[in-house]
């Protein structure tokens, strides 16, 4: 049985892995082709397999006002094919290679991803260099894909009552940013998106020099280096964007997204604050660390031993669960969020006033620095289990260089999480959960006439 | 957040996934040992001391379709609280213990299967294996925590009761399976769990945990004679055979049947199902490579093409095999708005229909086999999941050398062979389906059954283990 997920009523932003990179343990290499594509190699030889992962500097918070969902619908078209491959070859090559691919979007980036034996390393390099350049769109193949979006989005959130309310609760987050904006779009927008409104995004974006190469796994950055010049480095660089974005106004009141629906039998409750990132801050957030979030992140909710879970759910036994999450590899703000859900025959309201309750004592009484030396000492070792794993290495090496953190902060990580202490842990709960910045979602059975 | 352009939508957790696993010859360090420790406990090893950690995956036989009639969830409640207190560690000494010392331990139960996984580095091993020991051989069942867990089933069994997914899910094992432990749910009902007490807890433990039932893969960083002691110290203190109760063999009824539950959503969510083959079947690696053909995973299958790829139809179509200890099924998936289940549905019969009359073309077998044999190393992801090859290995008595030979039984598979087992096994009279949602063009056989499904005892006939 599995404690910790955040339940899927609140569809968590968490699925973007928020894994700590130690380069000190990845030990990464990395060199950058005259085109500007920076390159990464991560050596991993447990077995003759490399993974492949294209990181584009472009997400659904960069797509121009009133043509939300574009940046994933590109990721979609990207498996159309281009002046050379029919639609779907690239993926018949993988797949005759032995290989698994997949692609994914999010606010900030967009990725792609083979992992294939390591002799394939080549073919793949050349395909994905390939789309890079020569996509080749025509409505015929578009439209039905548009179609495809459309009940990934009704998988995800018409159809399901915590993804409706997660989308309202963010647009209330984040008031004039685009994060605000759900990454698969709006409904309306999407299913008037056209095959030119996809190539205008690609051609904007899509650059060697507004990507980051990931690879991982049994080769080295001098095996990598020759590929990727006669594959990548023929890809000519083209001028980008600035990546501006609208900021977040001050923020004056405290909000409240709730959603009834049949479908729920079980009330749940988070309250979601905005907070700094690795990449930006504000003069509010001044005294607010993300480390030091980080480290407050895993000591309320990070563990069964942690505050919430011991207090609300065992000592009290008013929750089933609780817990909070944070994560720091955003571009811009970021958010750090609590959540309770009651125990079958509790009120919702009673699980809210003890959830508040903990916030408060927090905020009186601050931490302690035996909680903060357990928490510091279950996120170091978590390093070490993460290089167990073939895949960390390329989505936590990615998304850091794409959020505009370097590859010394990523190696930094463990020595900035233990050189935190109880003060700033403090200081940055005081700096960030404040009730005007911040969004209550409930989720609650319909009442039955 | 991570999106993902295609989601594979998991079936029964579990070691059913085990089944599909294997090893390529090249995989370095793969070098599979037989320990047996001096109390005569035997466990597969792959050593690999790249990192200072540990992974071992061990399963006791028989699960949830084991549990007592009208205390089903007595095998998923025991799971939840093994690592809730034992010894003289109570539930929050206990869980400090694990965290602050990195150690994860767990416990799960699935329909034919008690199994626990453990991860633990190389520094806090000796810790890792009393807390594992301790579990097994003297976990308390003390009120706070048994509480505690209860209130969480509950909370999964209600959020659960109208989810769209988990009840086309639910009702169609319920169609299949209407008079065996296999149609019940493996967390229970709302009254079974209230009907589970620290007896019956208890008397889980003692019946169920022994070395008869026990086996066990490990990977990691520890050479064959220290897992040796350590196997001794961690499970040597439990009883050497219990009660021997088997689950009968049950095949699938209810088939060809369609059932339509209501439910106020603008996407339909279907799920469907036919008999497969057991894992030991001659043909079953034939089914499998047919099945990837039709609806395996990634981009390439025949349903993705025409049900996805040609009519957008659907985000996600499927189809797998799911073998069980005791029954077998090809099991699959759809989910479409509602005004083109119809449509949907009548493309995967027909590419049902005609996989089973044409079988698949000699380039399709060729593609499937260099994908089933060339993406065998990617398996080889972390320890753990490499610990639970070796205990699915034992499992399914595939042999200690079966890493070496699986691809062989991949490419032995001939057009011959394919045409043959897809005419046998896919019968699209045979697909049973149940759509939740509000589709168009889809016309119920019958009625959904009622829920809870009757308490029906679990067809035993009162077999033993030999």
């Amino acid at each position: 049985m599995r404690r910790f997920t955040l339940p899927l009523l609140f569809l968590p932003v968490l699925l973007a892995l928020s894994v700590p990179a130690f380069a000190r343990i990845f030990d990464p290499e990395s060199f950058t082709l005259d085109n500007g594509l920076q390159v990464v190699v991560v050596n991993n030889a447990r077995a003759p397999i490399v993974t492949h992962m294209l990181w584009y500097k472009v997400g659904a918070a960069d797509e121009p006002v009133g043509k939300s969902g574009v940046a994933h619908f590109l990721e979609h078209l990207m498996f159309k094919g281009t002046d050379k491959l029919a639609p779907g070859e690239f993926s018949r090559i993988v797949a005759a290679n032995g290989g698994s691919e997949n692609a994914f979007t999010s606010w900030d980036y967009t990725g792609y991803y083979q992992t294939v034996a390591k002799d394939r390393l080549e073919i793949m390099m050349r395909h994905e260099a390939d789309r890079m350049a020569n996509l080749k769109l025509v409505d015929a193949i578009v439209l039905p894909e548009r179609d495809v979006v459309l009940e990934e989005r009704r998988s995800r959130t018409d159809n399901e009552p915590g993804g409706r309310l997660s989308e309202m609760a963010r647009a209330s987050l984040f008031l004039h940013h685009p994060y605000g904006t759900p990454i698969i779009g709006w409904p309306q927008e999407v299913s008037a998106l056209t095959t030119q409104d996809a190539i205008d995004f690609y051609r904007q974006w899509y650059a060697p020099n507004n990507a980051v190469l990931v690879i991982s796994g049994d080769v080295t950055a001098q095996e990598v280096k020759p590929l990727a010049e006669s594959t990548y480095g023929l890809v000519p660089r083209r001028d980008v964007p600035d990546r501006v974005r609208p900021s977040e106004p001050p923020q004056t009141a405290p909000r409240r997204v709730s959603l009834e629906s049949e479908q729920v039998r079980q009330p749940s409750l988070s309250i979601e604050y905005l907070a700094p990132s690795y990449n930006r801050s504000t003069d509010e957030f001044a005294q607010a660390d993300p480390y030091a979030l980080e480290i407050l992140s895993e000591l309320l909710g990070g563990a069964s031993s942690s505050r919430l879970y011991q207090r609300l759910v065992v000592d009290q036994g008013l929750a089933a669960g609780a817990g909070s999450w944070y994560d720091a590899s955003d571009y811009d703000l970021s958010s750090f969020g609590l959540y309770i859900s009651p125990r079958p025959g509790v009120d919702v309201e009673i699980a809210e006033e003890a959830l508040r309750a903990e916030i408060a004592t927090l905020l009186e009484g601050g931490v302690t620095p035996q909680e903060v030396s357990d928490a510091k000492q279950r996120l170091t070792a978590a390093a070490i289990f993460a290089r167990d794993d073939l895949s960390t290495a390329p989505r936590a090496i990615g998304q850091a260089l794409v959020t505009g953190q370097t590859l010394d902060d990523i190696e930094s990580w463990p020595e900035r999480i233990e050189a935190v202490t109880p003060e700033q842990v403090e200081a940055a709960a005081r700096a960030i959960l404040k009730d005007n910045s911040s969004v209550t979602r409930l989720l609650l059975p319909k009442p039955t006439s | 957040m991570l999106h993902l352009r295609f989601l594979r939508l998991s079936a029964v957790a579990g070691l059913a996934l085990l089944t599909i696993l294997s090893l390529a010859a090249s995989v370095r360090a793969a070098e599979v040992q037989k320990v047996l420790s001096p109390g005569g406990i035997e466990a597969w090893l792959i050593e690999d001391h790249g990192n200072p950690i540990l992974a071992i995956e061990f399963a006791f036989s028989g699960g949830a379709a084991l549990d007592p009639v009208g205390k089903e969830g007595l095998a998923n409640m025991v799971s939840g609280l093994l690592d809730e207190g034992a010894g003289s560690y109570d539930s929050t000494a206990f869980r400090t213990a694990l965290e602050n010392n990195s150690i994860s331990l767990s416990y799960s139960a699935t329909k034919d299967t008690f199994s626990g996984s453990l991860r633990t580095l190389t520094r806090n091993r000796e810790k890792a294996v009393e807390l594992l020991r301790l579990s097994l051989t003297e976990p308390r069942f003390d009120a706070e925590p048994l509480e505690r867990i209860k209130a969480q089933i509950l909370t999964g069994i209600a959020r659960r009761e109208k989810d769209p997914d988990a009840l086309a899910g639910r009702t169609l094992w319920q169609l299949l399976y209407p008079d065996h432990a296999y149609g019940r749910e493996t967390s229970g009902t709302v009254d079974s769990i209230a009907a589970i007490d620290s007896e019956d807890l208890r008397a889980f433990v003692a019946e169920r945990l022994n070395l008869k039932r026990l086996k066990i893969g490990v990977v990691g960083d520890i050479t064959a004679s220290e897992l040796a002691s350590l196997l001794d110290e961690a499970f040597g203190a439990l009883p050497a055979a219990g009660d021997t109760t088997l689950v009968a063999d049950v095949a699938p009824a209810n088939l060809g049947e369609t059932v339509v539950i209501d439910a106020p959503i603008p996407q339909s969510i279907v799920a469907f199902a036919q008999p497969g083959l057991k894992r030991d079947d001659p043909d079953y690696y034939v089914a499998y490579v047919v099945n990837h053909i039709l609806g395996g995973g990634g981009f390439t299958s025949r349903l993705f093409a025409e049900v996805r790829e040609k009519r957008g139809l659907a985000y996600s179509v499927y189809s797998y095999l799911l073998p069980l200890d005791h029954t077998a099924l090809v099991y699959g998936g759809v989910a479409t708005a509602g005004e083109r289940v119809g449509d949907s549905l009548n493309l995967i019969r027909a590419e049902w229909e005609r996989l089973a009359e044409e079988g698949p073309t000699a380039e399709e077998l060729e593609a499937a086999k260099t994908y089933l044999t060339g993406s065998f190393p990617l398996r080889f992801s972390n320890s753990g999941r490499i610990a639970g090859m070796l205990l699915g290995m034992q499992i399914e008595n595939l042999g200690i050398d079966y890493l070496e030979r699986r691809n062989d039984y991949i490419d032995a598979v001939t057009l011959e062979d394919a045409r043959r087992v897809a005419r046998k096994l896919f019968d699209v009279k045979n697909l049973t389906v149940v759509v939740v949602g509000q589709p168009q063009n889809v016309v119920p056989t019958r009625a959904a059954p009622e829920e809870p499904p009757a308490g029906q005892p679990a067809d035993t006939e009162g077999k033993t283990q030999g």
